[in-house]
């Protein structure tokens, strides 16, 4: 994809290199300013490499359209940055690419896994709970639950920078989630990937967050997390 | 060539006239309810050729160019307003009628003049007994493949929202993402016109031939105006489609590279 030629590889690097040798890691911090989409009014949030950020809230009180605004998939106010490639600076393909959104629902185009696929995260298949042939299933034949598993590391085999899950577990047995849930969160911290996730679930949150934002009216209000 | 012309008087035609009355009455009688449109529709025809026939006979007769060229654009807008009234989801602020008067008007003007010019070449080359049924018949080609082809891009986009998006969100360009639904687009655009050549003269006798021949034509050259003719529609038909198909397309992404939807008027049914 284009994305080599016009902001990754050497360019970046370089880039990089004159703002004063940041270290790797803050490379992938991803930074949200003053976004306001639906209900939600001028949000801001800086997420570590390697952290867990989780967001709740009811239905409706605008959690998907923020994650959908972040993608710049729909016209909101704001912006955004991953280290230090701003979004606005950056073609619109290159940054979903980057800060790449995984929705709860989701879509499948071509008739067996792979053609959705570049190399998967070794292991990846296996923790999940999925065969490793699974990439030659048809997709007409794959469960919600198998379907939301795929799209997650579907999403990962494509190499983003930063990761925005929307409700990742819904569809799976409570077994199945934890175990995602603990590898995602492995995952997250070695490859010092920022990560934000839409739960509800209040053990879920307790499990992998690093910081809980809850939605109140137009704000995100943020609530003790266990662990820092 | 008109030697073997039949002239056909008003008396024969109002034979014809009375043979669809009657079929309008037997239909009535038959609770079939076709009738009342048979007979609108019958109507407007006679009136609306009756018409055109008084224009193309002034139009001859002072055969200049600025006429011409006005007849041309009347002919333009009204298949343009004609492809926006074929979209079931059409997009809003005027872009369907744009896209597709503009596309229409590269395809079959642009082929409608190079065949003049450099093929046919009547003196001088914008001669009405050649120039208005020549793009008259692009036209109405063009106009088919631009409005089938549009139609579909609109619609399947509005189906297929989350796939588009899906794609979109693992990194691919707004081309890429509507790739498969521009070449169904195109496809469906161009269908007719390679169907009618499929079956052109084994199936059917097209209608301009069928027309020559009748006018006292010999049946050789008649036959290769056809070709000239459907060759010249197939290549209007396709420019215009493509045109059309990748100017919608673009449209419905912004320059951000999302989908908007919002482009597109939702009519009838949500899909």
């Amino acid at each position: 994809m284009a994305c080599h030629t016009e902001a990754g590889g050497d360019g970046l690097a370089a880039a990089q290199d004159t703002a004063a040798s940041t270290p790797a890691p803050r490379r992938n911090r991803l930074v949200l300013g003053g976004i306001s989409v639906g209900p939600l009014h001028d949000v801001s949030l800086e997420i570590e490499p390697g952290e867990i950020v989780c967001i709740s809230g009811e239905s409706g009180s605008g959690k998907t359209r923020l994650l959908r605004a972040i993608a710049d998939l729909e016209p909101h106010r704001g912006e955004a940055a991953i280290g230090a490639d701003r979004r606005a600076a950056v073609a619109a393909h290159c940054w979903r690419g980057w800060v790449m959104l995984v929705p709860a629902e989701s879509s499948w185009w071509g008739d067996t896994v792979l053609e959705h696929f570049l190399d998967p995260v070794p292991g990846s298949l296996a923790a999940f709970g999925l065969d490793e042939e699974a990439l030659d299933w048809e997709i007409s034949r794959l469960s919600s639950g198998e379907k939301q598993r795929l799209a997650v590391l579907r999403a990962l085999s494509h190499e983003p920078r930063a990761l925005l899950l929307d409700e990742p577990t819904a569809n799976l047995d409570p077994d199945l989630a934890r175990a995602v849930e603990a590898w995602l969160r492995d995952y997250a911290r070695r490859e010092c990937m920022p990560v934000l996730w839409v739960a509800h679930d209040r053990g879920q949150i307790e499990r992998v967050a690093d910081r809980h934002f809850a939605i109140r009216g137009e704000r995100l209000e943020e609530h003790p997390c266990r662990r820092d | 060539m008109s030697e073997g012309l039949i002239d056909l008087t008003w008396w024969k035609l109002a034979i014809g006239a009375a043979l669809v009355v009657a079929l309008a009455v037997v239909t009535h009688l038959g609770r079939l309810g076709l009738s009342r449109d048979l007979l609108i529709a019958a109507t407007r025809m006679v009136i609306q050729l009756a018409i055109i026939g008084f224009v193309l006979e002034t139009l001859f007769a002072v055969a200049a160019l600025h006429w011409v060229a006005l007849m041309a654009i009347v002919m333009l807008l009204l298949a343009g307003r004609e492809v926006m009234s074929r979209q079931k989801r059409r997009m809003t602020g005027g872009w369907a009628f744009a896209i597709g008067t503009g596309s229409m008007f590269i395809s079959a003007f642009a082929v409608t003049i190079f065949a003049l010019a450099v093929v046919i070449g009547p003196a001088p080359w914008y001669t009405p007994q050649y120039a208005i049924p020549l793009l008259g018949m692009l036209l109405g080609n063009t106009m088919t493949g631009v409005a089938l082809g549009m139609d579909r891009l609109t619609d399947s986009t509005w189906r297929q929202r989350q796939v588009i998006e899906g794609r979109l969100m693992l990194g691919q360009t707004w081309s890429q993402a509507i790739g498969d639904l521009r070449r169904d687009a195109m496809r469906s655009g161009m269908i007719p016109i390679i169907n009618g050549m499929a079956a052109a003269g084994v199936v059917s006798l097209p209608g301009m031939m069928t027309g020559q021949i009748l006018a006292g034509s010999p049946p050789a050259l008649a036959v290769k105006y056809q070709v000239l003719v459907f060759l010249l529609i197939a290549v209007g038909t396709g420019f215009g489609t493509a045109a059309a198909v990748m100017a919608a397309s673009r449209r419905l992404f912004d320059e951000r590279q999302r989908l908007r939807l919002d482009r597109i008027g939702a009519q009838g049914t949500q899909g």
